[in-house]
């Protein structure tokens, strides 16, 4: 079995957002890039998937400059077999423009399973993996919780409002990882050295025509500290006063 | 040109972000002088009409047993197909589960861009412009469309539904249903939801509540949060929690409030023994209102929030929990 695993490089979540000269993009002075948190999950099933069969082979592509190489080394040290790397020297592409250059190498491969995190956490889109799966005409499930897989069907389980969605999906597909799905390991020394050898193939990312223009990026309103109200259960009447009359929320 | 909206269904039942989505394709319609339209796929049709008074003055309805659950590749179809009929300038989704979900199939399918959980859209020479959060609040992103429809989904709680009739473009008179054929396509079988489980109590889900008590690592243990879920049940609150907390296990990850978790703008959001870790805070800012509870007078959470409590969670909570009982004895 071919699972191939799409994984992004992003800011650190405890990254504070400075704004780039362009006055569009984030400002990569001091941030520490790490592999997606939701992409761990992806990650870590395709793994466990490929040690329950005790064969097959997991694929890590990822697409952007340089440094991305770093990220996917980590997840060739996490125990993937391979990378490919998608170089893109420019800006950050829109998520069509992703899907496209991750649909256009993943419809060479014959994979089994294309694994996706559930959205990058830098810009919030959760729309790449879905997308892959429409220009790959193959049946794709976002969120998923819970997965078992038995023969040539998964059955997954999505967090939708209040509840889950229990999904039954043949293979070939597209999933997309939420946390929760398990609990991710950390690599092992005897990882790291064996990612060193492991090959990481550089293609040119087959972009083609955006669909969004970002137009500007800009850091929120800030948010003035309000004031304290009291000490202990002693302050309770006062905070619940203010809320009632002054914020008018309960 | 039109406004095409995809109405949300669930068990028959329009949702709450449908009428919040209209409400903004209302405004943007007048600003592009054509009418708002809906597109809903069901099994049978959730009195579509009623959407007239929340500003649709036409919804198509694209009917199939196998549309009474989601069905990612048929819905897709089906607004597809209203795309098709309508040409329209914007398409516009919840950005709910169904929403998210949806959405980035239609603009994968049509070739367009798609920009996602969007907090505020407007029209400017004549093209919609959507400003969406980035890096789960940290930062705000505007973007353009190069081609059309544009399609956005619209973050839940944000958009004022519209406010009963003819003030803002709609008539006030009911919708006209329209049938829409959508062909049926065998490949569709392929992913299936089968069954659909309901949560604890069936509980407001936190990108939907309009009150949250989120409890943090401060409480010591899962036990405590008895008295989270005891001040939760007394505000009409859903009960969310920070990522330590989640990631010790103590709560599920459908509870957990910031970067890696859910994205929440409450009109009131109480955090309680939570310090504010900046992805924390990334994930509540944009709340109406934010009291903290906590009792490190230093505590970052106390920087943005609009009311704050100095002390032990163990004494305030029971004691607040107390006092909104009173209040709501006295309101009855």
């Amino acid at each position: 079995m071919l699972q191939v695993v799409c994984i992004k490089q992003v800011a650190d979540s405890e990254t504070r957002v400075k704004v780039a000269s362009d006055g569009r993009s984030l400002d990569p002075a001091g941030v520490t890039w790490i592999l997606n948190p939701y992409d761990e999950f992806a990650l870590e099933q395709a793994l466990r998937l490929r040690e329950k069969e005790g064969a097959g082979e997991v694929l890590v592509i990822s697409l952007g400059g340089a440094g991305v190489q770093a990220t996917l080394r980590s997840a060739l040290a996490l125990g993937a077999d391979r990378a490919i790397h998608l170089r893109n020297d420019g800006a950050a592409p829109d998520p069509l423009a992703v899907a496209r250059a991750l649909a256009a190498e993943i419809g060479t491969l014959k994979a089994d399973l294309v694994w996706f995190g559930r959205q990058a956490i830098d810009d919030d889109q959760a729309s790449v993996g879905p997308m892959v799966g429409e220009l790959l005409e193959l049946p794709s499930v976002t969120v998923v919780a819970a997965m078992t897989l038995e023969g040539g069907r998964a059955r997954v389980e999505r967090e939708i409002e209040g509840g889950r969605e229990i999904v039954e999906v043949e293979l070939p597909a597209v999933l997309a990882a939420d946390k929760g799905l398990n609990e991710p390991r950390y690599a092992s020394l005897k990882g790291i050295m064996a990612a060193k050898r492991k090959p990481i193939e550089e293609k040119p990312a087959a972009l083609g025509e955006p669909g969004l223009e970002f137009l500007s990026l800009a850091l929120p309103p800030s948010r003035g500290a309000g004031r304290i109200v009291g000490q202990g259960a002693a302050g309770v009447a006062e905070l619940v006063k203010v809320l009632r009359e002054e914020a008018k929320v309960i | 040109m039109a406004i095409l909206v995809f109405v949300e269904q669930r068990n028959g039942q329009i949702r709450a972000v449908t009428r919040e989505a209209l409400g903004e394709a209302t405004r943007l319609a007048a600003g592009l002088g054509g009418p708002v339209v809906g597109v809903c796929a069901a099994a049978a049709d959730p009195g579509l009409a009623a959407l007239g008074s929340a500003g649709a003055s036409e919804v198509l309805l694209a009917k199939h047993d196998s549309f009474a659950r989601y069905a990612a590749a048929g819905y897709t179809r089906a607004v597809l197909a209203a795309v098709e009929r309508v040409k329209p300038a914007a398409v516009l989704f919840p950005a709910s589960a169904m929403g998210r979900d949806l959405a980035p199939r239609v603009a994968a399918r049509l070739g367009v861009g798609l920009a996602a959980d969007c907090t505020a859209l407007a029209i400017e020479g004549g093209k919609l412009m959507a400003t969406r959060p980035v890096y789960a609040g940290k930062a705000i992103q505007r973007v353009g469309f190069p081609k059309a429809p544009a399609l956005v989904s619209l973050r839940p709680k944000v958009f004022a539904p519209a406010a009963g009739a003819p003030t803002n473009g709609g008539s006030g008179a009911p919708a006209t249903v329209t049938p829409l054929e959508v062909a049926a396509d065998p490949r569709d079988a392929r992913a299936r939801v089968v069954e659909v489980t309901s949560g604890a109590g069936g509980k407001v889900d936190l990108t939907e509540a309009e009150i949250i008590v989120s409890g943090g690592r401060g409480l010591k243990g899962p036990e405590n949060f008895a008295m989270i879920e005891e001040l939760a049940a007394a505000l009409g609150a859903t009960v969310g929690a920070s990522r330590a907390v989640v990631d010790a296990g103590w709560r599920p990850h459908g509870d957990q409030v910031g970067q890696t978790g859910k994205t929440v703008s409450p009109k009131l959001y109480v955090a309680v023994a939570i310090s504010g870790a900046i992805q924390h805070l990334a994930g509540m800012s944009s709340s109406r209102c934010i009291v903290a509870i906590n009792k490190d007078p230093e505590a970052p959470i106390f920087k943005i929030a609009d009311y704050g409590l100095v002390g032990d969670a163990f004494e305030v909570v029971p004691a607040l929990t107390e006092a909104v009982r009173k209040l709501n004895a006295a309101h009855v």
